[in-house]
């Protein structure tokens, strides 16, 4: 076999029309994000649909789910560097790149959504380090570090036979992460809906599902904008792990929820959320098991319906089963009360045990919005000033036995 | 390069328009005898005795009320033409001017309120704060019903 | 209803409490007892040689009655703006049925001054702490507003300020975006006053709130939990609140 010439980096063509469509959008939305987050902190919180029931609302799962998908964006240059898969390799940088831009969009929606932003500084100079919060903000600023300078080694000829180093590094940091935030969740020891252990490796499961959708979604758009071919090779095996972490995803989910289930005083939660909760059981059904978990996976399963657009609307569905996930986890965690005295019913004017209502605002919405279209800016400007993705991502130029195997496969089916 | 035009022009705008080029700000008078220490020194340091004071207070229940936010709304408070004192919101309020003047924000009156405690009309001991004997001088056994 | 229906354990109670507050002179209840219990020099520093606490008879609570919230909206100036879901609570009335029985029982809950507070310890910036003689703050100054406090207390005990605040109680600084709650008032504990919430009780209510330290021998409230059964909120979750109840 002949040696492969060097893939060629190119930057984005930012001239052109479907992309400077695509910026002027994500801009319009991510300053329509701030003009709603001015607004909430100006007015107050009493202006969203949070109160002093539910006092995380539409931006943590915005944020959240951010977060969660940032870690999993990373998971594409992790196989290449730390398990050594070598076709993944050209598509590491933008995997990398994505993980920091959809951080930065998650944390900017959790900052803007803060009581009191301003005193950002002092939640970066004081630190209680018994807090999982706390630990939070470093293990969130840390990975920013950690991915920059995984980022570099391969960027950087003469670095990128060395970048399995950072690469492992960066992954053990993004576990860490991703049991950091859902720990946020599992160490609320008071609340029957979260205190669970189950919430870390459900979060890690989330964000390989949540951050692989993405990323499908922005290697299709960014080579259907830029004329880059894409081959089946790559998109075959993005659309396999696709479905293996939905699948995880869905049977952690399962496993909360019958781990509660077993407990005598969570049975009524757990009911709550899968029976008779109204919407959050309409968006765990319907929207989180059904669009997000049943219908992707066969989608991507069933061989007969292989294709881009498959696999595209296969990961839509995805974020948005995601997105309906967070916020059951989110919302109708707090939605269902405290017991403060068990055995009793309760009854007092600060909606003791009663199902907390919440009914996300407009600007709670665009705050969410704005995170992600700041998550896009940040992934559409970089590659429009670096070189983050090859020319082309054809089978043939980046593996030269594809294109045998392929064409094998096919003889394979047609013989069967 | 119009960008930095554009944005020199509105701070130059901006600092034009803001009422400090008068001159220095006239402090108003305050009442009580001498304050806590010289003029300079107040100047100059109000802003880390009140830091300090504020974590001692806060996290150590040291009132030391002599030197507190509150001592110093009752010395300097500058009331109107009706003789109330006058809150953040209006620019004559003590620490408006010259703050304004040096263009620091004064960020304290987000919580604190802004003008000096109303004086309670009687203070009380504190041993007549707890009602005398409310236990035994109540009925152990009300009738049902009583109100 | 079988409110009044008087058990010898709430006679006994009550005669404790009041037994102990009979060594003192009239009127001296709880807080002005002999020696150790003077109000602090305003210029030194709490330790941890008291610990403040409350005890709640809810035999004696009446459901009617809200003496003790209405004394606490005065003394934090919570003025509310007539909006039940984000208006500031340090204190409420929680009215309890036993659904079998159809037994009852009224009491206060506010913040249960903990001695292993959830909330300090989710606290990112450490603006939820316990102070040394166990009362628990929000330090407003580093309160960043992120609201991890409210989704970690077990007790639904805080409240955020939802929006602008003017004409602050003097003693109660509060402001939009930051968490607030019941401070045990201690503004009035550092001068040696009981908290609104205790005078109102006595004065208007049925005196079903005792202050006190509960490390000290001599106060009433450290002698009735020493006698009588008293139960904690969430004992479970060995959050050794400064608030103890008896009746429940």
């Amino acid at each position: 076999m002949a040696h492969m010439p060097d893939l060629v980096f190119k930057e984005l063509n930012a001239k052109g029309t479907a992309f400077r469509a695509l910026f002027v959008i994500l801009a319009g939305l991510f300053l329509i994000g701030l003009g709603a987050a001015y607004y909430m902190e100006h007015s107050g919180h009493w202006v969203t649909g949070m109160t002093n029931q539910v006092v995380w609302g539409m931006p943590h799962v915005f944020a959240v789910f951010l977060i969660v998908a940032a870690s999993g964006a990373l998971n594409v240059a992790s196989i290449s560097s730390v398990f050594g898969k070598s076709i993944y390799k050209p598509i590491a940088p933008l995997s990398a790149l994505l993980a920091l831009a959809l951080l930065a969009g998650g944390l900017a929606v959790l900052v803007l959504d803060l009581g009191r932003p301003d005193r950002l500084i002092v939640a970066m100079s004081h630190f209680n380090f018994k807090s999982i919060f706390a630990a939070n903000i470093i293990l969130y600023t840390g990975f920013f570090g950690i991915v920059l300078v995984y980022l570099w080694f391969m960027m950087d000829r003469r670095l990128k036979y060395k970048s399995s180093g950072p690469g492992t590094f960066a992954f053990i940091w993004r576990l860490v992460l991703t049991t950091g935030t859902g720990s946020i969740f599992g160490f609320l020891v008071a609340r029957e809906a979260y205190s669970s252990a189950v919430m870390a490796p459900l979060f890690i499961a989330m964000s390989l599902a949540f951050g692989t959708a993405i990323f499908i979604l922005v290697l299709l758009t960014v080579c259907a904008i830029d004329k880059r071919p894409l081959g089946r090779e790559l998109t075959e095996r993005l659309r396999v792990l696709l479905a293996v972490f939905v699948a995880a995803t869905a049977y952690l989910a399962l496993l909360q929820h019958v781990t509660a289930a077993y407990w005598a005083g969570r049975v009524e939660v757990v009911a709550f959320i899968l029976l008779n909760g109204g919407v959050y059981t309409f968006l765990f059904w319907g929207v989180q098991m059904g669009l997000g978990t049943i219908f992707p996976l066969a989608l991507t399963l069933v061989p007969r319906l292989r294709s881009h657009a498959t696999l595209a609307f296969a990961s839509v569905l995805v974020v948005l089963g995601g997105l309906a996930q967070t916020y059951v986890i989110i919302i109708g965690g707090q939605a269902w009360p405290l017991t403060l005295f068990p055995g009793y019913e309760v009854e007092s004017s600060f909606y003791d045990g009663i199902v907390q209502a919440y009914a996300p605002s407009l600007p709670e919405i665009l705050l969410g919005i704005g995170g992600f279209a700041l998550a896009l800016l940040i992934v559409a400007f970089g590659m429009a000033i670096l070189r983050f993705l090859p020319v082309t991502l054809a089978d043939a130029d980046i593996d030269p036995h594809a294109k045998k195997r392929l064409m094998e496969s096919e003889e394979a089916v047609e013989a069967a | 390069m119009r960008l930095l035009a554009a944005f020199l022009l509105v701070l130059t705008l901006g600092v034009a328009a803001a009422p400090s080029l008068a001159g220095p700000p006239e402090v108003p008078k305050a009442k009580g005898e001498k304050c806590l220490a010289e003029p300079a020194d107040m100047r100059r340091n109000h802003m880390s005795m009140l830091l300090h004071r504020r974590d001692a207070t806060m996290h150590q229940g040291v009132r030391a009320s002599a030197n507190g936010l509150k001592a110093c709304l009752d010395c300097h408070a500058v009331s109107n033409a009706e003789g109330q004192p006058v809150g953040i919101d209006n620019d004559k309020h003590f620490c408006r001017v010259c703050h304004d003047y040096a263009a620091v924000q004064v960020d304290c009156f987000d919580c604190h309120n802004s003008r000096p405690e109303a004086k309670k009309a009687s203070s009380e001991p504190v041993a007549d704060v707890m009602p005398p004997e409310a236990t035994e001088s109540q009925p152990a056994v009300q009738p049902e019903g009583a109100k | 209803m079988s409110e009044n229906s008087l058990s010898p354990t709430r006679r006994g109670l009550l005669k404790a409490a009041a037994g102990s507050a009979a060594l003192l002179a009239p009127g001296v209840f709880l807080l002005a007892a002999p020696a150790p219990s003077k109000a602090r020099p305003d210029d030194t520093a709490t330790d941890s040689s008291v610990r403040w606490g409350l005890l709640i008879d809810t035999n004696r609570c009446d459901q009617e009655c809200t003496a003790c919230v209405e004394a606490c909206k005065e003394e934090m100036g919570l003025i509310g703006k007539g909006r039940p879901a984000t208006d500031a609570q340090y204190i409420r009335k929680v009215e309890l049925a036993e659904p079998r029985t159809g037994f009852t029982r009224s009491l206060p809950m506010m913040c249960q001054h903990c001695s292993n507070p959830p909330c300090a310890d989710v606290c990112p910036t450490g603006a939820s702490f316990k102070r040394a003689d166990g009362i628990v703050l929000v330090d407003r100054h580093i309160c960043i507003g992120c609201r991890y406090c409210m989704m970690a207390c077990p007790y639904k005990a805080r409240s955020f300020a939802h929006e602008k605040l003017e004409d602050q109680a003097a003693n109660n600084p509060r402001g939009k975006g930051c968490v607030e709650a019941c401070t045990l008032c201690a503004h009035r504990v550092d001068a040696g006053i009981v908290p609104a919430c205790v005078e109102a009780c006595h004065a208007k209510g049925r005196g079903a709130m005792l202050f006190g330290d509960l490390q000290n021998p001599e106060h009433a409230i450290t002698q009735v939990v020493a006698q009588y059964p008293t139960s904690q909120i969430r004992a479970d979750l060995k959050t050794d609140p400064g608030v103890r109840y008896h009746g429940i």
